[in-house]
């Protein structure tokens, strides 16, 4: 993965990312396509672009409407773009039953209502895809950001494509794909196949879509950003911002040598570490395990763990709100929150991968999907889950993981019917799981609890 | 799979019998159904061999094809499944009762009060297994577009009439198969496994004998073995005693009794003589191998109908009824067979409206039944407690409305949010929502009603638990609505590639293909 890492004579990371973000804006306002698609690995400033974007096409004199997938999405956007812009008018779209933020009424731009009509001659206005898809009888938009645009599925595109004349796809497409409750095999291998993603679709029928990427994650640490890329992004490889010895962990007290302060030790040492627990079928809430996983947050927080970061001047203590812990279940998570509490501690956010989605930490504390299971199905092999987990820190990551998990994989290789016209995807989740495994394991504690 | 399943698996293997997943019945059963049960050739993909077809049990009506490599012998096939098929379909037809509907009124845009026709029941048909399922799929697909002689009287092989009208009910059963809660198209196996548990695995459970040995072994027999002896269990003659439920046949079967049988068919047929005696034998063979399964698929009928109706069973029936109406609407308003490949929108609202049944039927099947209740108490779900307080208290704004707080104790361990919405059905029927505001204690978390108290500023009667109240709230919401509408195909956005008329080559419909050859 040397063509990632910033030490083999690459330009500048904020030059390159600089680059293709001119790009996309050139593309997004003079461009003769009617729309453009944008990549962007877990932290390269996805968010950031979309503000910017739309405050350009603002000041060009346009109107246009953001979709976003859900309604904390919306409210972060909004928040974002009013601080960045306070004299933007801005119109928040939203369902009479999911009110938005309160924190966003300090932003005197922002108007919030229910009827698009009332916001139709605001500059910029923001919904979700699902209050979009109400919207009914208005003059279309010039213009349209689509926010998480692989998390959208294909038929709320459908709902929504004809309310914008063109639009600004950005998206992450190593996150978890959208998925259905109901089988949708019948309409495999359509390009128009609802339950798809958004821009599979788009691009089945729009293949001379001009696409981008943005090249530099400013999140992952340079520890993170080969291992991501080469398992999760092989063809569209990107690096981190920072280089390696810039962001430090460190903690102020001791290791007493149990399993969790060795891993977190590793962890801090070399930006990964497996906490290992002995080879055993369990039910999905292993009591083991869970207690592990809250053992080390606990040691976590209680070693005075300090943060240095490009961020600020002076080392910044560690604390709860920047640690996470993420699961692939919600009754994992439900578990691992029962465990915290039993040991006191709280701040901490616990959740499943889903919605861990778009979020950032400076230390996450995983359970491997794959612990202490007899059999590997596509959920827990999905590749996205995986690359969620794994790419919401900035410093560290820890997992647990009961042993055996290499040994299951082989037991379980995919076999997902092949069918004909659906685009495969690369990689796949066994051999994504393979490749994240194989660099765990040489950061791997042993313990026994 | 479900912790309760699992339990119900481990139970089963321990008591060497199936053991319940419901205590009620979650699909709707009619009082005549049509029984079908097909066979296939083998290494010849979708040809039909036979089936056995009807409405009695005791009068199953056998057609065969002597000869399945015969493409004439196949069309009289498919012409007398028509013959047997058609009239029980169509017979609901007529009998309708009006509805009152909504409707807007193309003039006015104003949404108008209407009557509509609802057929007042609908034609059920039961397969053995979801390769009969499949199988119906089929048949329609191959036999949809084919014209008929009246049609076009220059095909060269025209399609007995009838057989497209079969092929148009058969492809909508299939497809309303697909609509989770459905019962228009319904397998057995898996009516059966939705109902009980086995000691088997559910690939297992897809050989209707073998779930049934689960179900009803012989007096003094286990389970398991019951269950292997149907799987494996073969006669003196080498041929399974309990052959499979179709479509496909068993390869001993095939080769020791059929191929031979065939062979003096064709050999009587090459040479001018009777073949009487010959195509008599192939019927007896064939009948050794369906009537099991026939027996097999009204055992498990018998077996459902001793578990009363769930309570919202007859509410799904109704849009089953609906669908069926609507289907006869469509045929009566001569419209073109089903195309071969759904548009963007019609693939869009498909999904959208199974997506909606879906959630839907968890629901109903959880509100219907404890037992599947429990199974979403388990997974956190939902949560049943006693009501240990209530505290009066008011909404702001000008008119308080009642917003009585409960203390609910309970030993199950809901995944709620601070401020999630938590549901309650009323005896009458209608939800009452409630706010979640907290865990105030290990076990005891606080509730606030928001509606279903009537309009005044005193509650219902009723519609406020009592101290001592034994109630159990769901974190579901139990009748979700279905999405915003869709587009008309004629609007498809260029994302999709715009309306399927300006694409090129775009026919009125589906033209007849080599595919449609049965």
């Amino acid at each position: 993965m040397s063509e990632a890492s910033p030490a083999s004579g690459a330009p500048d990371p904020a030059k390159a990312a600089a680059q293709a973000t001119e790009a996309i804006l050139r593309d997004t306002r003079d461009g003769a396509h009617r729309g453009v698609v944008v990549d962007s690995p877990p932290g390269a400033g996805k968010s950031t672009l979309v503000v910017r974007a739309a405050r350009e096409l603002a000041a060009a004199g346009e109107q246009l409407m953001i979709v976003a997938q859900t309604n904390a999405q919306v409210d972060d956007l909004v928040d974002r773009l009013a601080t960045a812009d306070p004299e933007l008018p801005i119109g928040r779209l939203h369902g009479s039953d999911s009110p938005p933020d309160p924190a966003l009424e300090r932003h005197a731009s922002v108007t919030r209502s229910t009827k698009v009509a009332e916001l139709r001659e605001h500059r910029v206005v923001i919904a979700t895809a699902a209050k979009w898809g109400y919207v009914k009888g208005v003059e279309p938009w010039r213009h349209a950001i689509v926010d998480e645009a692989y998390q959208m599925r294909s038929d709320a595109l459908l709902r929504v494509a004809g309310l914008f004349e063109r639009a600004l796809f950005v998206g992450d497409p190593g996150q978890l794909d959208p998925f259905s409750v109901v089988g949708a095999e019948q309409w495999a291998g359509l390009s128009y196949d609802p339950s798809a993603s958004a821009v599979v679709t788009l691009l089945a029928h729009n293949p001379g879509l001009p696409q981008h990427r943005l090249p530099v994650s400013w999140r992952l640490p340079a520890s993170a950003a080969p291992l991501i890329s080469d398992a999760f992004y092989p063809y569209t490889p990107f690096r981190s911002g920072t280089g390696h010895g810039e962001r430090a962990l460190t903690f102020g007290v001791a290791s007493d040598g149990s399993g969790p302060d060795r891993v977190l030790d590793e962890a801090a040492a070399s930006g990964w570490g497996l906490l290992e627990l002995p080879a055993r079928h369990t039910p999905r809430t292993d009591p083991e395990a869970v207690a592990a996983v809250a053992q080390v947050v606990r040691r976590l927080l209680d070693r005075g763990g300090v943060t240095v970061s490009e961020r600020s001047e002076q080392p910044v203590p560690l604390t709860a709100d920047r640690v996470a812990v993420g699961t692939a279940h919600r009754d994992q998570a439900a578990a691992v929150r029962a465990a915290l509490a039993g040991l006191g501690v709280t701040g901490v956010a616990v959740d499943t991968a889903n919605r861990l989605q778009g979020r950032e930490f400076d230390v996450t504390v995983v359970l491997h999907p794959l612990s202490g299971r007899p059999d590997a199905t596509a959920f827990h092999l999905e590749t996205g889950r995986l690359c969620v987990l794994a790419s919401r820190h900035r410093h560290a990551c820890v997992v647990v993981c009961r042993a055996g998990v290499a040994d299951l994989l082989d037991e379980h290789p995919s076999m997902e019917p092949v069918r004909l016209g659906v685009t495969v995807k690369f990689p796949d989740g066994w051999e994504a799981n393979h490749a994240v495994l194989a660099r765990l394991s040489e950061h791997r504690v042993r313990w026994r609890p | 799979m479900p912790l309760m399943e699992t339990l119900a698996k481990a139970q089963a293997v321990a008591a060497g019998r199936a053991q319940p997943l419901a205590t009620v019945r979650h699909r709707w059963l009619s009082d005549r159904p049509l029984v079908f049960v097909p066979l296939t050739t083998a290494g010849e993909v979708g040809a039909p061999l036979g089936a056995l077809v009807g409405t009695e049990r005791d009068a199953p009506h056998l057609l065969v094809v002597p000869q399945p490599r015969d493409r004439d012998l196949r069309s009289a096939f498919l012409a007398a499944l028509a013959d047997e098929m058609l009239p029980y379909l169509t017979s609901y037809e007529d009998r309708t009762v009006l509805e009152p509907g909504r409707e807007t009124d193309p003039e006015t845009g104003k949404k108008v009060s209407v009557e509509r026709e609802l057929c007042e029941d609908a034609p059920q048909l039961i397969v053995p297994n979801p390769a009969g399922v499949e199988y119906v799929r089929l048949l329609g697909r191959a036999t949809r577009f084919r014209r008929t002689a009246e049609e076009d009287p220059a095909d060269p092989y025209p399609a007995p009439s009838q057989v497209p009208l079969l092929g148009r009910w058969l492809t909508h059963y299939g497809e309303r198969a697909r609509t989770p809660g459905s019962a228009l198209l319904l397998a057995m196996t898996e009516l059966l496994s939705l109902h009980w548990a086995t000691g088997q695995s559910g690939l297992e459970d897809q050989h209707l004998g073998a779930l049934l040995a689960w179900l009803d072994p012989p007096q003094g027999v286990d389970g398991a073995q019951a269950a292997l002896r149907a799987q494996v269990g073969r006669g003196a003659d080498g041929l399974l005693c309990c052959p499979p439920a179709g479509p496909a046949t068993d390869p001993v079967f095939d080769n020791t009794a059929l191929a031979p049988a065939i062979d003096r068919y064709d050999a009587a047929r090459s040479a001018g003589a009777d073949t009487g005696p010959a195509e008599r034998e192939i019927r007896a063979l064939l009948t050794s191998q369906l009537r099991p399964t026939w027996d097999d698929v009204w055992r498990g009928i018998d077996l459902l109908r001793a578990l009363p109706p769930g309570g919202h069973v007859e509410d799904r029936w109704k849009r089953d009824r609906w669908s069926y109406t609507g289907h006869r609407d469509r045929l009566r308003a001569g419209e073109p067979p089903q195309p071969r490949v759904d548009d963007a929108v019609t693939a869009a609202q498909k999904l959208s409206g199974r997506e909606t049944a879906q959630a839907r039927l968890d629901a109903q099947e959880a509100l219907d039944d404890p037992l599947v209740m429990a199974g979403r108490r388990l997974a956190g779900e939902a949560f049943a407690g006693e009501v240990t307080a209530v505290e009066m208290a008011y909404s702001d704004g000008k008119v308080p409305r009642p917003r009585p707080l409960l203390t609910v104790a309970t030993d199950d361990e809901p995944h709620l949010d601070e401020g999630g919405t938590v549901y309650r059905a009323l005896p009458d029927g209608r939800t009452q929502e409630a706010r979640f505001t907290g865990w105030t204690a290990p076990g005891v978390l606080r509730v606030q009603l928001l509606n279903g108290m009537g309009r005044g500023k005193v509650p219902d009667e009723g519609s406020v638990p009592e101290v001592g109240d034994r109630l159990c709230w769901t974190l579901f919401e139990h009748a979700p609505r279905g999405g915003p509408e869709l587009p008309d195909a004629d609007a498809t956005p260029w994302t999709h590639g715009g309306p399927p008329s300006s694409a090129p080559g775009a026919a009125t419909h589906d033209p007849v293909t080599s595919e449609d050859y049965l």
